[in-house]
C-alpha cells in the first residue's frame, strides 16, 4: 500500500520544528510502523538526506524505547501495542499518518521524535527501590508472599516507562508511571519498611521534574501498552496521604 | 600468548571459595579511591556497577539507550535458572553444573560452570530482597518450571517477563547508587575506543549520542559489559542496537576473542514474513513444555493444521528425542527443524516453519490455564502475525539469538589486557559451545553481583597503575583515531544504503555460518566479506554530520564493525574442524546427524589475536581439562 505521512521534523530543542510530508510507498501490511519508517528511512538517506531520528531498539514491546505519538494516540489507536508491535495490516492503503513525538514540558525534545525522558529515571533514583545491598538476602523462600499481592505487584512492575501515559496526558501528569513503581515496591514485604519514604520522595521528585497535575481523565490508562490500571493511582494517593500524616506525626 | 587461566588448583567443589580466600582485598577506606568504568547497564553491567558502588568504588556507567533500564536484558522471557532444589525433584549444585558443562557439549570450562552453579542460589535470594516479583504457588512459596535440556524443574520467572524483571532490580540498585552520588551515569552514550596506559586499560573514549562530542575518561579499571554481536547475521531477536563495536574494538587494541563461531539460534522464532524485516521475534522456550513441535508426514502437503490427522504428523523432536521430546536443548531442536523444512515438510507461506502446536495442552489444562501461563505470548504471536494460537499452532522456526563467543576471560573475567574486565554475553566464559535456556540471565547477574566484586579489588591491590590523566598522549591518540573513523564514514557519501550493506552481509554470513557449515560455504564467505567491506568503504551513504543528533552515523559506526568481525566468525568456524553444540559442520556428523566432536584435537578454546587490518589474526589454544566430568557424546534420546 501507499501512505502519506506527516513527519514532525525538529533540528534540536532550541529550533522550531514543523510538519514534513512523505510518501510512504511500497508498504506491506506484514511490517511494523518502525518498519514502515525504516522503509521512509532508507530512501531518505540514499538520496543524502537526513533520516528522521526516532527512537527503538527491542521492538518486541517491551524495552519502552519507542515513542511516537500516530494520529494523536501515543504509540497509534491499537490496544495494549506499542508503536514497535503496531502493524501495518491496521491502516489503510492511500491513508494520511500524522506522526508527532510525546509532546509534554517535562520531555523536551532532542531531534524529531526523539525526546529526553531522563525525568523518569531521576524519579526512581529518589527511592524507586528497595535498599538490599548485594549480599545480605536471606533464602528467598524465607518471605513467603501470598500469591495474590505477588500477581498485584508483577501487574505494576509490568510498567515499560516509555511515557506514553504522560503524552497522553492533557496536563502531563506522571501519576500512572510514579504508581506503579510505588505499588510493584509497596505491595511486597521486602518494599514495605521503606514504604513511606519512597512514595514521599517519588512524588516530591515528581512534583519537581515538573509533572502535571492528575485530575483523573483515565486517558493514560487508556494509552498505556501494558495496561497499567488507574488503581495504582488511587492506591498511591492513599499510601501518600497516609505517609504525610505519618511523617507530621513524627515530627511533632 | 595466552595468559595463564587462573583456575585454582584444589577440588572442582572448593576452588571458588578458596579464590575468595586467596583473592586480595582492597582495605574499606581506600576503595573510594579506585575508579571504575562500566561499558553497559544490562544484567551484567547493572548489577557490577550496583555492587561495585555499594562497595566503595567510584563509579561510572555508559550505555547507548536513553536509559539504563531499556538494555537488551529486558527483552529475556522465559526465567532464569538457581540449583535451590525447591522442588525436590533431585536438583543440586553438581546437577546444575553437570548440565550446563553437557548442554556446552563439553566446551566449557569446568571450574567457571560449577562457580555458576554454586551463585545461581545467592541471586535468587538477592532478586527476591531487591522485590523482583518472581512467580509464585498459592502457599507463597517460589514457583519453577522447566526448560530446555534440564530434567528437573529449576526456572524461575516472571510471566513471561523474566529479564524485564531482573532488569528492573538491577536498574532499581543501580539508580540508588546513581541517587547517592556514587554511579555517575552516561545514558546515549557510545564507545569508540578503548585506552590503554602502558599495557594496562585505564580509559575509554566515547560519543555523546545527543551531541556528537567525544569525550575522554579514565579509570583504574575498565569493564565491558556490552552484550552479545546476534545482529552480525541481519536479523535475530536481538534489539536492532545491539552491536559488536566494544568487543571488536577491544580486540583490535589486542584482547583476544574467543570462540566467535559459538552462535545460538533459538528454534521458537515467529518465521521470516518478507525482506522488509528489521528483526526476529522469539516465542519463550518455555512453550516448549507445553507446546507440540511437529510438521507434515508428506511433503507438499497444503491442508489446514486441524485438518491433518493425528497419523498423518509427524512429532519429530517427540520421534526422535523420547525422553527429552520437545525440551530437546536448542542446537538440537534448531537442527531438526531446518532438516524437516530443508526436506520439504515445513509449514506457512515460505516453506520455513514448523508447527509449535498447543491443542493437547488446552484440552488437558483448559484455556484460562494456557492463558495463565502463557498469555502475554499468545498476544504477542497475534500481534506479529495476526494469527490466534489458542486456535491454530503456532508456525515457528529457528533464528540467531545469542553468541556464546566473546571475548577471552581467565577465572577472575579478566581478559588478557590487563585491567580489562568483561562481563555477561560480552565474554565467553561459561556456556561452551550451546548455552542451555535461563542460564545467560543466571551468568549476567552472577558476573556482575558475585565475581567482580571480588576479582576486580584483586586487581587494584596487584599492580600500581593508578588512573592516568585523561591529558596523557594515549587518550589523544584514541580520540584522534575515533574521529578519524566518523570521518571518513562522513565523506563516503556512496549511493548504498547502510541496512541494504547490513542485509547483504547479514544474508551471507547466515547461509554460509548459520545452523550448518562447511568448508567450501566458509571459505566463500571469507572470500567474500573483505569484497562487501570495500563496498561498504566505498560506497554507503552516511548523511548528516558529526555534531548532534545522527542515526545514520550511529548505524553505520556499528555495520562497519560487523564488516571486520563477520570475517573473525568465518575463520573461527572455519578452523574447527568438528562439529559441537551450536557449531555444526556438515562434514563432522554421526550416522544419525548427531554433532560429532572430535575431542582429540578441538577440545580447546579459540583464542584469536588481531594482528593488524587485513591481517590473519593469530590462534591461541587454551586447553580445556576437564577432572569432573567425562567427556562424551551427548544423548538426549
Ligand atoms: C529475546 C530474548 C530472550 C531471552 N530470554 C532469555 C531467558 O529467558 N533466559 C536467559 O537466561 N537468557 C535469555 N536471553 C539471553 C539474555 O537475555 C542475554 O544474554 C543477557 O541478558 C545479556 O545481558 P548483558 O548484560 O550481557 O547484555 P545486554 O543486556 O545486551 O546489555 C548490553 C549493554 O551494553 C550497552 N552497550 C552495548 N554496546 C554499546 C556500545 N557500543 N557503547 C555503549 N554501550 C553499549 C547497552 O547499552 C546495554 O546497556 C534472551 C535473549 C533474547 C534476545
Ligand atoms: S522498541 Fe522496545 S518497546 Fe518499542
Amino acid at each position: 500500500m501507499n501512505l502519506t505521512l506527516k513527519v514532525w521534523r525538529q533540528k534540536n530543542a532550541d529550533e522550531p520544528g514543523q510538519f514534513v510530508s512523505y510518501q510512504a510507498k511500497g508498504i506491506s501490511q506484514d511490517m511494523s510502523f518502525l518498519e514502515m519508517l525504516d522503509v521512509v528511512n532508507e530512501s531518505l538517506m540514499t538520496e543524502g538526506q537526513e533520516p528522521i531520528a526516532f527512537d527503538s531498539d527491542c521492538r518486541e514491546g517491551i524495552c519502552g524505547t519507542c515513542s511516537v505519538v500516530i494520529n494523536g494516540a501515543p504509540h497509534g489507536e491499537q490496544k495494549a501495542t506499542t508503536a514497535c508491535q503496531l502493524h501495518m495490516r491496521h491502516f489503510n492503503d492511500g491513508e494520511t499518518i500524522t506522526i508527532e513525538p510525546w509532546r509534554a514540558k517535562p520531555f523536551p525534545v532532542i531531534r524529531d521524535l526523539r525526546v529526553d525522558r531522563s525525568a523518569f529515571d531521576r524519579i526512581i533514583q529518589s527511592g524507586g527501590f528497595i535498599s538490599a545491598s548485594t549480599g545480605g538476602a536471606p533464602d528467598a523462600n524465607a518471605i513467603p508472599i501470598p500469591k495474590p499481592d505477588a500477581d498485584t505487584a508483577m501487574d505494576a512492575a509490568q510498567c515499560i516507562g516509555c511515557g506514553a501515559c504522560v503524552a497522553a496526558c492533557k496536563n502531563a501528569s506522571a501519576m500512572l508511571f510514579v504508581s506503579a513503581k510505588v505499588s510493584h515496591l509497596g505491595v511486597l514485604p521486602q518494599g514495605k519498611v521503606e514504604k513511606d519514604r519512597r512514595v514521599l520522595a517519588m512524588v516530591n521528585q515528581m512534583d519537581k521534574e515538573g509533572f502535571g497535575n492528575c485530575t483523573v481523565t483515565g486517558s493514560c490508562e487508556a494509552a498505556c501498552p501494558k495496561e497499567i490500571s488507574l488503581d495504582f493511582i488511587s492506591r498511591m494517593n492513599r499510601d501518600y496521604a497516609a505517609a504525610v500524616v505519618k511523617s507530621a506525626w513524627n515530627q511533632s | 600468548m595466552l595468559p595463564d587461566s587462573k583456575i585454582p588448583s584444589g577440588p572442582l567443589a572448593s576452588k571458588w571459595e578458596r579464590h575468595k580466600f586467596d583473592l586480595k582485598l582492597v582495605n574499606p577506606a581506600n576503595k573510594r579511591k579506585f575508579e571504575v568504568i562500566v561499558v553497559g547497564s544490562g544484567l551484567a553491567g547493572a548489577s557490577a556497577s550496583a555492587t561495585l558502588a555499594e562497595l566503595g568504588y567510584q563509579v561510572k556507567c555508559f550505555c547507548y539507550q536513553d536509559s539504563p533500564r531499556r538494555a537488551h536484558s529486558i527483552a529475556a522471557q522465559g526465567g532464569i535458572n538457581a540449583a535451590k532444589n525447591y522442588q525436590n525433584d533431585g536438583d543440586s549444585v553438581h546437577r546444575l553444573f553437570y548440565d550446563t558443562i553437557k548442554g556446552g557439549d563439553f566446551r566449557a570450562r569446568e571450574a567457571n560452570v560449577h562457580r555458576l552453579a554454586e551463585i545461581s542460589r545467592n541471586i535468587i535470594d538477592q532478586c527476591a530482597a531487591q522485590g523482583v516479583p518472581f512467580a509464585r504457588e498459592y502457599s507463597g512459596y517460589l514457583a519453577n518450571r522447566s526448560f530446555g535440556g534440564a530434567q528437573v524443574s529449576r526456572t524461575f520467572y516472571a510471566r513471561g517477563q523474566t529479564g524485564q524483571q531482573l532488569l528492573l532490580g538491577a536498574y532499581q540498585a543501580l539508580s540508588r547508587q546513581i541517587g547517592l552520588g556514587k554511579v555517575q551515569m552516561f545514558p546515549r552514550t557510545e564507545f569508540q575506543e578503548l585506552v590503554l596506559v602502558d599495557g594496562h586499560a585505564k580509559g575509554i573514549i566515547v560519543r555523546d549520542l545527543n551531541t556528537g562530542a567525544l569525550s575522554r575518561h579514565a579509570a583504574d579499571a575498565v569493564v565491558l559489559a556490552t552484550g552479545g554481536y546476534c545482529p552480525v547475521f541481519y536479523l535475530s531477536t536481538n534489539a536492532v542496537g545491539c552491536n559488536v563495536t566494544a568487543a571488536y574494538r577491544a580486540h583490535k587494541q589486542g584482547a583476544h576473542f574467543a570462540n566467535p563461531c559459538y552462535t545460538q539460534i533459538h528454534p521458537t522464532c515467529i518465521p521470516v514474513s518478507g525482506d522488509h524485516q528489521s528483526k526476529l521475534t522469539l516465542m519463550s522456550e518455555s512453550l516448549r513444555n507445553d507446546g507440540r513441535v511437529w510438521v507434515p508426514l508428506k511433503s507438499g502437503d497444503q491442508r489446514k493444521p486441524w485438518d491433518i490427522p493425528e497419523g498423518e504428523r509427524d512429532y519429530f523432536l517427540e520421534r526422535k528425542y523420547p525422553s527429552f521430546g520437545n525440551l530437546a536443548p536448542r542446537d538440537i531442536a534448531s537442527r531438526a527443524a531446518k532438516e524437516a523444512c530443508d526436506a520439504g515438510l515445513g509449514v506457512g507461506p515460505t516453506g520455513y516453519g514448523v508447527y509449535l502446536d498447543f491443542a493437547d495442552s488446552i484440552k488437558r489444562m483448559g484455556e484460562p490455564s494456557v492463558r495463565e501461563k502463557y498469555g502475554n505470548l499468545f498476544d504477542m504471536y497475534e500481534r506479529i502475525t495476526g494469527e490466534n494460537a489458542y486456535r491454530q499452532p503456532m508456525r515457528i522456526y529457528p533464528a540467531p539469538h545469542y553468541t556464546m563467543g566473546g571475548l577471552w576471560v581467565d577465572y577472575n573475567l579478566m581478559s588478557n589486557v590487563p585491567g580489562l574486565f568483561v562481563l555477561g554475553e560480552a565474554n565467553f566464559s561459561d556456556h561452551g559451545a550451546n548455552r542451555l535456556g535461563a542460564s545467560a540471565l543466571m551468568q549476567g547477574l552472577a558476573d556482575g553481583y558475585f565475581v567482580i566484586p571480588y576479582t576486580i579489588g584483586h586487581y587494584f591491590a596487584s599492580h600500581t597503575q593508578h588512573k592516568p590523566s585523561t591529558t596523557h598522549d594515549a587518550f589523544g591518540h584514541s580520540e584522534t583515531q575515533a574521529k578519524a573513523r566518523i570521518d571518513r564514514l562522513l565523506s563516503i557519501k556512496g549511493n548504498r544504503s547502510i541496512r541494504s550493506m547490513h542485509w547483504e552481509l547479514g544474508r551471507l554470513v547466515w547461509e554460509k555460518c548459520g545452523m550448518a557449515r562447511d568448508r567450501a560455504g566458509l571459505e566463500e564467505a571469507i572470500a567474500t566479506i573483505p569484497k562487501l567491506r570495500e563496498e561498504f568503504w566505498h560506497n554507503v551513504s552516511v548523511p548528516g554530520e558529526a555534531k548532534g543528533v545522527n542515526v545514520a552515523l550511529e548505524q553505520a559506526s556499528r555495520v562497519a564493525d560487523f564488516m571486520e568481525f563477520a570475517e573473525l566468525l568465518c575463520r573461527d568456524a572455519l578452523h574447527r574442524e568438528e562439529s559441537c553444540g551450536g557449531h555444526f559442520r556438515t562434514e563432522y556428523q554421526t550416522e544419525d546427524g548427531e554433532a560429532l566432536r572430535n575431542d582429540e584435537d578441538f577440545a580447546y578454546v579459540a583464542a584469536w589475536e588481531h594482528q593488524g587490518e587485513d591481517k590473519a589474526p593469530a590462534l591461541h589454544k587454551e586447553a580445556l581439562d576437564y577432572q569432573e566430568v567425562k567427556m562424551t557424546q551427548r544423548s538426549y534420546k
